[in-house]
């Protein structure tokens, strides 16, 4: 399987009160579409990724109003998977375009959340939980704390070491002029801020978000034909999802994502090649625990062995495998619906040799995993160069 | 311009409520809330206390500092964003009781913590087209908090008095200049009816007290062609203890400059009386010919920034009325229920 990323941009992620979410849905899409040298108008399809337009802005016919703002008649899809919403537009673009139905389609994640006040976001974002965490009265924060907690118990893993996941971050993130936090952060900082949900700090949480992100995917044999564009295509060669159960209290396990050890599996098998032969990736650190369970599902590390080698900074920037060069949730920011495209931007400008001072020597290969909930649904694509 | 301050008369109320007190309720730490917000504890009005009783207080200090027969008021103007009736007058009742003629504009002003600012402004438009003599401005508050609202850390109660003129024998200090800046910008609001504000979170910082603040700000030094380093001191609207700090040192002042206006460290936010009560303390320890920078803040949005000097008058009177120092002097702390009782929340 082969599907070309022919251009792919984001808007800056943060508190972006003065852009309207059409406004940076254009923004993102005029910037994927200019990278691809294509116009709107060549587009079969979109494919719009996005969890919380409904419940928070009313707006529940997501496809139609980004097709009418991009002026373009064409079908448009809105597809919600929580945060994972993003990777799942992704997965539906990639399938149309290899089941020959599409050739060229728009993916475009978008979420505009600071316009809302943090109760109503809190709230509105449980709508990836299940019926008892919500009757419960728990919070994200408060079910990833069970999920940390679970780690420490059974792997010794301290909460400096989860503090380091943030302090890569917030360094790589430094370095991206779009990401919402761009100043460095250290591991007392990160110890010494307000506790959320313990063993959590407010450092060791992504933050409430705005932003887009776009990708121009087509089929493999328009973009042999399209050299004439001067597009440096990268391909995806993986893309799979899986599910488990929206609550944490049915998993078999807390300190492991069944769904993304099985999509993550399934990936390297569709795609060839085996965990360490990925250069860099984009995870999904909505916490910092998060990127840690999420180093040992995808197999970059045994299990129990990721905290360690994160805080000996082994997954920074120059080392063998980085993780998150675009300062991951935690830093770059997490308007929901947008990071899974975001997290496939990141990957497709690192292996076209685009990304600026963050850039990883010598990427040909790629990973992006993105996570609904606290583990129900997860993406994972793998991209290469060649 | 030729008005300024003849007299100013402050009041805050005796009772204060820690930081700490209303953390422990709400299973807080009220530690972490004090570092976030840069409050550690507010004053709260006692339950006779309303921006009616507090303003007279205020008013009637302001008398006492300038010797003014109250009969020579021309205007009372209250900016408060907890005036005790919606239809009703706040200006006339404090006229009446502190004895001011029948022949004064009265009106109460609103625009949340810069109403009385605005005042300020109306005023000092009636003084130099010399349609009145003295007028009276007052910046009251009582301001109101929804239990477990981050609001409730800050929101507190005090008043301040401005008896404005322009005889140079008795102003104490000159309005050299000011500027306004206002957009619809809604970051803090209250319907009528609705007992407790709803505010818009983070989205009351850059967009709103920092844009207003700043706005007016840049716009009055250029427009005066003053520098920061012109003023002997500066007073920001203090909505809690990091935002006038932040504005401060963006614009280039520096912190002895700011320090003696920041009545936040002791009382928290007192609404509209904050940056008039930031005065109030920075006019108690001025000498004279001495610049201040004032900006007041008001949600909705808008910003007043004024330029102020001191003259020699400002030895004479001093001590005639209570300092704001005086009011540190008294304070009872109180618990939790009982800040709920004084409130009327139970």
């Amino acid at each position: 399987m082969k599907v070309a990323v022919l251009g792919a941009q984001t808007t800056k992620f943060g508190e972006l009160w003065n852009n309207s979410p059409r406004a940076l849905l254009k923004e993102a899409v005029s910037g994927a579409l200019e990278e691809s040298g294509l116009k709107i108008s060549d587009m079969d399809a979109i494919f719009v990724g996005n969890m919380l337009s409904g419940i928070l802005g009313g707006q529940e016919h997501l496809g139609a109003l980004v097709s009418e703002e991009l002026g373009v008649s064409i079908p448009s899809f809105k597809i919600e998977g929580a945060c994972a919403s993003g990777g799942l537009a992704m997965h539906q673009a990639v399938l149309s375009i290899i089941s020959s139905y599409y050739e060229k389609v728009l993916v475009v994640g978008i979420e505009k959340m600071t316009d809302h006040k943090p109760e109503e976001t809190t709230s509105a974002l449980m709508g990836a939980g299940s019926d008892e965490e919500r009757a419960a009265g728990a919070t994200f924060p408060s079910l990833y704390a069970l999920i940390a907690r679970a780690h420490m118990e059974k792997y010794g893993t301290t909460e400096e070491q989860m503090a380091a996941v943030a302090v890569k971050n917030h360094y790589h993130a430094s370095l991206n002029g779009k990401a919402q936090f761009t100043f460095p952060i250290t591991i007392e900082q990160v110890l010494n801020s307000p506790c959320i949900a313990a063993p959590l700090k407010l450092l060791d949480c992504s933050p409430v978000s705005d932003g887009a992100a776009a990708v121009i995917l087509s089929a493999e044999s328009f973009a042999l034909r399209n050299k004439k564009q001067n597009v440096k295509p990268v391909w995806i060669t993986a893309s799979q999802v899986a599910t488990d159960s929206l609550g944490l209290a049915q998993r078999e396990s807390l300190t492991s994502l069944k769904a993304v050890v099985s999509s993550s599996q399934k990936a390297y098998q569709q795609a060839g090649i085996k965990a360490k032969d990925i250069h860099v990736a984009e995870v999904h650190d909505c916490f910092s625990i998060a990127e840690i369970i999420a180093m040992e599902d995808l197999g970059f590390y045994p299990k129990g062995q990721a905290a360690k080698n994160i805080f000996m900074q082994k997954t920074r920037l120059g080392e063998k495998l980085v993780i998150n060069t675009s300062g991951g949730l935690k830093a770059s920011g997490h308007p929901v619906g947008a990071t899974g495209v975001k997290q496939v931007v990141e990957i497709t400008h690192q292996l076209q040799g685009k990304a600026g001072k963050k850039q990883v020597k010598g990427a040909n290969i790629g990973l992006t995993h993105n996570v609904g909930g606290s583990g129900a649904t997860a993406v994972i694509h793998i991209l290469r160069n060649i | 311009m030729t008005s300024g301050i003849v007299s100013y008369g402050i009041y805050i109320p005796q009772f204060r409520i820690k930081v700490d007190e209303i953390a422990n309720t709400w299973g807080k730490k009220g530690k972490e809330i004090s570092r976030s917000l840069g409050v550690v504890e507010k004053s709260v009005p006692n339950i006779d206390e309303d921006t009616v009783t507090i303003g007279i207080e205020a008013a009637q200090n302001a008398l006492s500092r300038s010797g003014i027969n109250p009969e020579n008021l021309e205007v009372c103007f209250v900016g408060s964003e907890s005036h005790p009736y919606a239809v009703n007058p706040t200006a006339t009742i404090i006229g009446q009781l502190i004895g001011m003629s029948n022949n004064y504009l009265a009106a109460d002003l609103e625009f949340a913590c810069k109403a009385a600012t605005a005042g300020i402004q109306a005023t000092v438009g009636l003084i130099e087209s010399k349609k009145i003599k003295y007028g009276l401005v007052i910046g009251a508050d009582t301001a109101q908090s929804r239990p477990h609202d981050v609001l409730e850390y800050t929101a507190a109660s005090g008043a301040a008095a401005y008896i404005l003129g322009s005889d140079s024998k008795e102003t104490i200090a000159n309005i050299l200049d000011f500027t306004s800046y206002s957009s619809d910008t809604p970051d803090f609001w209250r319907r009528e009816g609705i007992r407790f504000p709803s505010h818009g979170g983070r989205f009351t910082g850059e967009p709103a007290y920092f844009t207003h603040v700043l706005g007016s700000a840049v716009k009055l030094l250029h427009k005066t062609k003053l520098k920061p380093s012109d003023f002997a001191h500066c007073i920001f609207h203090m909505p809690n203890g990091r935002f006038p700090r932040e504005a401060a040192k963006r614009l280039g002042f520096t912190e002895e400059q700011l320090k003696p206006s920041l009545i936040v460290d002791d009382i928290g936010n007192p609404y509209s009386a904050s940056s008039l009560l930031g005065l109030a303390a920075v006019l108690d320890i001025a000498k004279p010919n001495e610049k201040i920078f004032l900006v007041s803040y008001g949600s909705g949005a808008g910003a007043d920034s004024f330029v102020l000097e001191t003259t020699e008058n400002i030895k004479k009177n001093k001590n005639k009325a209570p300092l704001y120092s005086d009011f540190l002097k008294y304070k009872n702390y109180i618990s939790y229920t009982k800040y709920l009782r004084l409130e009327k929340k139970i």
